[in-house]
């Protein structure tokens, strides 16, 4: 009975098929880590950030007058709306935590490298597009905060030559940030971007599928076919998509159930932080929520201090480190288009730090520790030695490029195994 | 594209005929033409209606102001576009201390249009008393600060009145001009303004202007 109806089904839609392939069949190298559990958890926080977000549309209302009196209803009046409401906001930090660790387990392992430049292009995108859909979404309470981050971000385009004044102006729908804006960042927020951004993830999965995933030691685990003994084969049975083109070699285990379980250990740990953010510090000493934003948008009075959320204050810094609007700007997109280019811009051919030069691995680790010193920076209140700090590290961030791009071409690395190191 | 139509009419029975591509081709540049104008057209209400709508438009009118009620030295600030534009009215010794840090200025002359023509002058200003300025930075859009009294000393020595943005730190002297080292890159904007009579400004239009 369920077998035929299964049958039924699998006739007219390939649904087995699918999940074989890509979740149950799929192979995975044995020796990935607990940094490879990011995705997964981007994943859940995405699942999180739409249902609470679909919540939350019910109750909120997208105009100045009501916007921020509505979230106050939601927290106040609306049965269990702070839970939402905190699972949300508490999710949009969550989000670039595990996005960024996510990240720097691609540059330390080489997961960019050939072929998965358009994986990792996807990969970069969906940040793109999660930073241009967080952005949006907090200036939906109409917050002092929201407000005035809005115009400091609506501004960046005025720093575009002959059109910026008319862009910004068409951009906010009005001659300042208004209500008609909050409109249109609503529709972004809720509708366009969430669409783009659940493509975008389904694309950067079915190039992962394609070319397979990387593993702590670079070595790849498909191998032409007709290469391997078969003593040297997996003994696991993998989708026959993947075994036709190749011969898998016996360092891989079926994503169900090894995978999905190392996942479900992760996902455990992520929850206790989660609700321990969620339930005992949900503004996280104003970090996630800022608290010049529980102060309803003031046109006329900015802030003593501002800056934006945490996840993007790295990029303030280098903002404000150039002493020009235009450079600023440009300077900031730049420093996210190169670690877009890092496929190209990296030149070496072994993948995994573990067997790439010394160099390499100071590199990466500087890089991240100016990453996070940048963030610090652009997260704090002006103050002279700052200006100079912040331009040292936006010149070391560059630098992190440049260097990678003449050691990789004459590296020096180790020899990388044949197989998965045990 | 070509070898996909190619691989159609090889297993067709028209395969062996003489071709002629040129209708094809004839047919797909019309075709792809006709469907980028309408591309196109359907683009224009999409785009257009992010333009500000007429209720936008309206808010966005010219302000009178009554100017006879401020003080010497004083600051008032009026709504203009949902702007802030501060109208101070300068006293004698400031605007003779205008010109003692010009050195010290981006753009002492206002070369850069942020300014009416008529305001293009040492004092920004149609009357030297009163200084029309709208109250942005022309960094990021922050509003910046009035001080007063010297408490501008202490962000530049010498300079005891003058506008300091919090948020990035830039610093304009009381003309609006912008000093350098400081991220905005240019003085603070003078709204187009006229006077009615003697105590009143009209903000938003300038005399001779449609």
């Amino acid at each position: 009975m369920w077998k035929n109806l299964l049958d039924w089904i699998e006739y007219r839609i390939p649904m087995m098929r699918v999940a074989n392939m890509h979740a149950i069949q799929y192979p995975a190298p044995r020796n990935m880590n607990f940094w490879y559990v990011f995705g997964f958890l981007a994943t859940i926080v995405l699942v999180n950030q739409i249902v609470t977000g679909i919540w939350l549309t019910m109750s909120f209302e997208p105009s100045a007058e009501r916007a921020f009196a509505s979230v106050e209803y939601i927290m106040r009046d609306v049965e269990y709306g702070w839970i939402l409401r905190y699972m949300h906001s508490t999710g949009a930090s969550a989000f670039f935590i595990v996005v960024y660790l996510h990240m720097f387990r691609g540059m330390m392992y080489g997961s960019y490298q050939k072929p998965r430049e358009l994986l990792w292009l996807f990969g970069m995108f969906i940040y793109l597009a999660l930073m241009a859909e967080a952005f949006m979404g907090y200036v939906l309470p109409w917050g002092q905060m929201s407000y005035w981050g809005a115009q400091v971000i609506v501004s960046l385009f005025g720093a575009i030559p002959v059109i910026g004044e008319d862009l910004v102006i068409w951009i906010q729908g009005d001659y300042v940030i208004s209500g008609a804006t909050l409109n249109r960042f609503f529709a972004l927020h809720v509708i366009a971007l969430p669409l783009v951004i659940v493509i975008l993830v389904f694309l950067h999965i079915v190039a992962l599928h394609e070319v397979g995933s990387n593993n702590p030691d670079g070595v790849e685990v498909k191998r032409p076919k007709g290469s391997l003994k078969e003593e040297d084969k997996t003994k696991f049975a993998m989708h026959e998509y993947y075994t036709k083109k190749y011969d898998i070699i016996d360092d891989v285990v079926p994503f169900f159930p090894h995978i999905v379980l190392k996942d479900l250990v992760a996902f455990c740990v992520f929850l206790a932080l989660f609700c321990y953010v969620l339930f005992f510090n949900p503004e996280m000493g104003g970090y996630f929520l800022e608290h010049p934003n529980f102060e309803i948008a003031n046109p006329l009075k900015t802030p003593e201090h501002i800056f934006p959320v945490w996840y993007f204050t790295p990029f303030y810094a280098i903002l404000k480190a150039v002493p020009d609007k235009l450079g600023g700007v440009i300077a900031m997109f730049a420093a996210i288009i190169a670690l877009a280019l890092l496929p190209w811009i990296d030149r070496g051919k072994v993948r995994s730090w573990r067997y790439r030069c010394g160099l390499h691995k100071w590199n990466l680790l500087v890089f991240a520790g100016v990453f996070i010193f940048l963030g610090y920076l652009g997260g704090t209140p002006q103050e002279n030695w700052k200006i100079i700090a912040s331009q040292i590290l936006t010149v070391m961030y560059f630098g992190f490029f440049g260097l990678l791009w003449m050691y990789s071409k004459n590296e020096n690395t180790k020899p990388v195994p044949e197989r998965i190191t045990k | 594209m070509s070898k996909v139509s190619a691989d159609a009419n090889d297993s067709s029975e028209v395969a062996s005929q003489p071709q002629d591509n040129t209708r094809r081709r004839f047919l797909t540049v019309a075709t792809s033409v006709v469907g980028a104008a309408g591309v196109v057209g359907v683009a224009i209400p999409f785009i257009g209606s992010w333009n500000p709508s007429a209720k936008a438009r309206a808010a966005g009118a010219d302000v009178e102001v009554d100017i006879s009620k401020i003080e010497p030295g004083q600051l008032i600030r009026v709504m203009w576009r949902s702007k802030p534009v501060w109208i101070v009215r300068r006293t004698p010794e400031l605007l003779a201390s205008l010109a003692n840090h010009e050195d010290q200025l981006k753009d002492p002359n206002s070369e850069v249009e942020q300014q009416p023509a008529f305001a293009q002058n040492r004092y920004r200003s149609l009357k030297e008393e009163y200084l029309v300025l709208v109250g942005i930075c022309t960094h990021l859009g922050c509003s910046p600060q009035h001080l007063k009294d010297g408490a501008f000393e202490e962000r530049v020595e010498g300079v005891p009145e003058g506008f300091f943005c919090p948020c990035h730190g830039s610093k304009f002297d009381m003309a609006g001009r912008v000093f350098e080292n400081v991220p905005a890159p240019s003085n603070l904007v003078v709204p187009p303004y006229m006077y009615l009579d003697d105590t009143t400004l009209l903000i938003g239009s300038e005399e001779g202007a449609a």
